[in-house]
């Protein structure tokens, strides 16, 4: 399994880290044919902004909504906005392809960022870095969540998209990772 | 102290600007200005160095109604420098919920002998070193992040260089000491024995290393990223220039793309040539910035 990871700015690189010991090739993806020859992708944390205004200049908008539509997603924080339908807190452009709504910035600045601990299904713990993080403000029918924290979600899922709000790739714990692989594995099959 | 939940946060936040331009603004009207071609963030200072420079005087955190205007104009983080050793400049910025803060010896310094104690604070900090040692007495005294230091104002590219390869080359040499002889290391850099430790066993520092200072075009923003920068400050090069908008872009562009030639050639078309630079050899000593603060 080939992890595309998208490298226009942010930390891309833990990501590539943490899909490697999770078992996966992991890539960076910059170009349109870095894009084509993944089998998943990464859209991982960064500015959101200064993502937006690389992939337009560059003519990779289209290319990533082709892609990402197409193929397995794993987004965290800039990348669940990126994929969300619609963004507040300012409005921005985004790729529309995941049904909920997303604040941005809506904890705070960065001196409330956190570590929290969040309670899964199974009664297992994860540990979750947020990082001036984004709040899905709406969920869209087919969004399924599988965590929350002070009440709203921060994990979520929909068809081959999987979304944080906060940083798996912060943590050493690989649950997220394999769960991804495990998802994108499905899809392919 | 380096594993507490507030410090991974702070190198969490430095881990998100990885791959971009963080830029030297003085008003709302220049951080729009950056904001809009890219940059992963922005820096409030009074004035850019080369300015502060070219006028002497002492240089202290920029006035609080030009961060909150900088802060209600962009969405991206703010960060704010305060003078070095001055942690009441760094309380107020606190305060003010700025994003990071460099201590940063582009200000005078208000403490000759010793830096901010950092670990105290929520906000994270970045600090300037120009060797391997400087850079681990800052990560131990709690900055999240660190930057070579350059020469800030000069336009000129050759200390950021300098900075960047002493850092990596002095990691480099750490790594192949074996264990026992690390204690004398530590002595030799006057640095934490725990720091060489984790440099001997990871070859990078703890924190995020980008560098600053000289950056004029987006060739020499590609450069320093081939040298180890994960990210880079530009100051002076992006408002001094002829075309902050168009320098501002192709500096971005170009630290996206520095592993490829034609993309940095594709960043640096049609610009002019940049801001005017100053010869570090024929500079005074007292003139020189990066040999403040130790």
């Amino acid at each position: 399994m080939r992890i595309g990871i998208l490298a226009i700015q942010g930390n891309f690189e833990a990501h590539a880290k943490a899909f490697a010991e999770a078992g996966a090739e992991a890539c960076e993806a910059r170009t349109q044919s870095d894009l084509d020859r993944a089998d998943a992708l990464v859209l991982p944390g960064g500015e959101s902004t200064t993502m937006l205004k690389l992939l337009r200049e560059e003519g990779l908008w289209e290319p990533l909504r082709r892609a990402c539509a197409a193929k397995p997603v794993f987004a965290t924080c800039a990348g669940a906005i990126l994929l969300a339908c619609e963004v507040s807190h300012p409005a921005q452009e985004s790729l529309g392809l995941v049904d909920i709504g997303v604040e941005r910035n809506a904890y705070g600045r960065q001196v409330h960022s956190t570590v929290a601990r969040l309670a899964t299904g199974e009664g297992a713990e994860l540990e979750a870095v947020f990082i001036r993080a984004p709040v899905i403000r709406r969920l869209g029918a087919g969004v399924r969540v599988l965590a929350r924290y002070q009440g709203d979600p921060v994990l979520v899922e929909q068809g081959h998209f999987l979304v944080a709000t906060f940083h798996p790739e912060l943590t050493p714990d690989r649950t997220l990772q394999k769960m991804f692989l495990e998802k994108a594995a499905h899809v392919a099959a | 102290m380096f594993l507490s939940d507030q410090f991974r946060v702070k190198v969490g936040l430095a881990e998100m600007l990885k791959g971009g331009v963080i830029m030297d603004v003085t008003n709302a009207e220049q951080a729009v200005i950056a904001e809009k071609a890219g940059a992963c963030a922005v820096m409030a200072l009074v004035k850019v160095p080369s300015d502060i420079r070219k006028e002497g005087g002492v240089a202290r955190m920029s006035p609080v109604s030009k961060i909150r205007e900088i802060q209600k104009s962009v969405s991206v983080p703010v960060m704010a420098k305060a003078r070095i050793g001055h942690f009441m400049e760094a309380r107020v910025l606190e305060a003010l919920e700025v994003d990071f803060i460099d201590e940063s010896e582009v200000l005078t310094p208000a403490d000759e002998e010793n830096h901010i104690w950092k670990h105290d604070f929520k906000v994270p900090f970045v600090c300037g070193a120009r060797n391997l040692g400087e850079a681990l007495r800052r990560i131990a005294e709690g900055a999240a992040m660190i930057r070579t230091k350059g020469e800030a104002g000069s336009g000129n590219i050759v200390e950021a260089v300098r900075h960047m390869r002493t850092i990596v080359k002095e990691m480099r040499a750490i790594q192949s000491y074996s264990v026992d002889e690390l204690t004398a290391e530590s002595k030799k850099h006057g640095a934490p024995l725990e720091l060489m430790l984790y440099i001997h066993e990871h070859g990078k520092l703890p924190v995020p290393n980008f560098s600053a200072g000289g950056v004029a075009t987006p060739a020499d923003a590609a450069l320093v990223m081939h040298l180890g920068a994960e990210t880079v400050f530009v100051g002076s090069g992006i408002f001094k220039s002829p075309d902050p908008a168009a320098f501002a872009k192709a500096v971005v562009k170009a630290v996206t793309y520095y592993k490829d030639p034609v993309k940095v050639l594709e960043a640096s078309e049609e610009l002019p040539d940049g801001m005017p630079g100053l010869d570090i050899r024929q500079m005074a000593e007292s003139d020189l910035m990066a040999t403040r603060g130790w």
